[in-house]
């Protein structure tokens, strides 16, 4: 096996993405993604199973996508990757039991990877710049998670520092955005009205930043309260007559999410002595969680880094590049007797 | 020479020829764990058989039907594996492999096939025999119903546990010298995802 710049092929379907992704070392050859998100919108979030049968569909295709977009020969693999874990169950089996027989046909070795470090990866793939060194605190949000790493390698030691007891961030914006009548997926359409509010008129809570919270979940976020919270709102609104000012609503919510956010990803920068701050998840493609990472990061003197948001996504090129950095630092290959593990912790990097 | 994939009971697995019968067969019953055992017994087949991928004809594929978090981990992997290889995959319906190994031991007759499809619902199919190159007839289903609404039948009736790769191969081998056509390559779920549609509720009185 290669191990100076490995020939990787990543499968991730922990969501509602089926990725197929290919590396050579720190080189991106190809990102192919087929979303089914489409067709989870008339449901207004995730449906999985429906999420599990649109990747058996799109595998194949975005395989044979992947291979020819990359220019490579099957044969020349080093090896196969695939999200183990975290995910939804029954999406990520498919692409386990997929990416398991196509290491045997190839009869090449596999790599079961950890998908929350896999977002950490990602960045060595971002051609626009160095990658971070490390130790490096990531904050990872999306509709499935929102989680504060720290990481002081990315293939043998990251911490888990705190996670949302509740909600994603990505969850929170879909149901603020269905009680305004907005359609899913909700970021971009809060994004959007936001940008014609104003983020002061209300002040809606931030969960678990009360001196009393702070002892306990120092890390941890909550995203519940808030949409409880901007729901009894814009209901007592209606209530009394009034017109609901949607995008001071939207403005007022997308600003609570982004402060506590960062509020506590650059605590853990300060807390650790970590100079460094990495954005991944879906979540990256809102224009104020960026504006803000930039501000508060140059305040503390943070170096803020965040990948194209082809990056950020879930993507297979980010599961390939975790899997092929296992293999330059000599860690051999997983079993074949691996399974789906929908809580899988973020200290385990890679599954035997 | 085909590998053969079924996953809509429990895992099953085989290397068949059309005149060497079959070469290698294992299978893990275990409802649960297709995603955990399919690469493995992929793996051990072919080596007990002594076969490597570039071998084979084609991939034989059950297409069910089957509870869909199983089937479809089946029907992944045999795409997927015939990907790598190069080879096509031939889609089966998973009960007539059933009923063809009934009507190969030397059984003829009416037959209806029923197989578990959880929430006390069976999935069947209906056969009235073979054709002269010894291909079962399905007359009616496959079909998912209540058990008690699963159609009586007129003659004999297997409730399978398993559906055996094995047979299911050699169907296929026997499907490809009759020129006859194969399943269509979709998983025979038979049955909608499941939906819940949260409503917008109040959160205050
Ligand atoms: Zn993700």
């Amino acid at each position: 096996m290669n191990r100076e710049a490995p020939l990787v092929l990543g499968i991730e379907t922990s969501c509602d993405e089926t990725g197929i992704g290919i590396v050579r070392g720190r080189e991106l050859l190809s990102n192919t993604i087929a979303s089914s998100m489409e067709e989870h919108a008339r449901y207004g979030g995730v449906v999985p199973e429906v999420a599990a049968r649109a990747h058996l569909e799109e595998l194949v295709p975005a395989l044979t996508a992947a291979v020819a977009e990359a220019g490579i020969s099957l044969d020349d693999l080093d090896a196969i990757a695939v999200t183990s874990g975290p995910g939804l169950s029954g999406a990520l089996m498919v692409g386990v039991g997929a990416a398991k027989a196509l290491a045997v046909a190839l009869d090449k070795p596999i790599y079961a990877v950890n998908h929350l470090v896999g977002h950490v990866g990602a960045d060595i793939l971002d051609g626009s710049g160095t990658p971070f060194e490390y130790p490096t605190i990531a904050l990872l949000v999306s509709g499935g998670h929102t989680s504060l790493l720290l990481v002081r390698d990315l293939v043998s030691d990251v911490e888990l520092l705190g996670e949302t007891i509740d909600d994603a961030a990505g969850e929170a914006f879909d149901k603020v955005a269905r009680l305004l009548g907005l359609p899913y997926p909700g970021g971009p359409e809060i994004d959007r009205l936001a940008a014609l509010g104003d983020p002061a008129a209300i002040r809606f809570p931030r969960g678990l930043t009360l001196p009393k919270d702070m002892a306990k979940h120092r890390y941890d976020f909550s995203f519940s309260g808030l949409k409880t919270s901007v729901a009894r709102w814009v209901e007592k609104q209606q209530d009394l007559g009034n017109e609901v000012p949607v995008a001071d609503v939207a403005a007022s919510f997308r600003e609570a999410v982004a402060d506590v956010l960062l509020t506590k990803a650059i605590a853990a920068c300060a807390d650790h002595q970590v100079p460094r701050l990495l954005l991944g998840g879906g979540v990256v493609a809102n224009a104020r969680v960026r504006e803000l990472a930039t501000e508060r990061a140059a305040a503390a003197g943070v170096a803020l880094r965040i990948p194209p948001l082809s990056l950020c996504t879930d993507n297979g090129a980010m599961i390939a590049e975790l899997g092929a950095q296992l293999i330059m630092a000599g860690h051999g290959p997983s079993t074949l007797d691996f399974s789906a593990d929908s809580t899988l912790p973020v200290t385990e990097i890679q599954v035997s | 020479m085909l590998l053969a994939i079924d996953s809509s009971t429990g895992t099953s697995v085989a290397v068949v020829d059309r005149d060497g019968g079959i070469l290698a067969e294992q299978a893990v019953d275990d409802t649960m764990r297709h995603a955990e055992v399919v690469g493995a017994l992929i793996r051990d087949t072919l080596s007990a058989a002594g076969v490597s991928a570039a071998d084979l004809s084609a991939v034989a594929c059950g297409m069910g039907p089957g509870p869909f978090t199983g089937l479809r981990i089946g029907i992944a992997a045999a795409r997927a594996f015939a990907f790598g290889a190069g080879k096509r995959v031939v889609p089966l319906v998973s009960h007539d492999a059933v009923a063809f190994a009934w009507y190969a031991a030397g059984n003829s007759g009416d037959l209806l096939v029923a197989t578990d499809a959880r929430r006390r619902e069976l999935y069947w199919s209906a056969y009235t025999g073979t054709t002269v190159h010894g291909l079962p007839i399905r007359s009616a289903g496959p079909g998912l119903a209540a058990a008690e609404d699963v159609p009586p039948g007129t003659g004999m009736r297997i409730d399978a546990d398993a559906v055996s790769a094995g047979s299911l191969g050699m169907l296929a081998e026997l499907t490809w010298a009759a020129g006859a056509g194969f399943a269509a390559d979709e998983p025979l779920y038979l049955r909608s995802p499941d939906v819940t549609m949260s409503s917008r509720k109040r959160v205050t009185a």
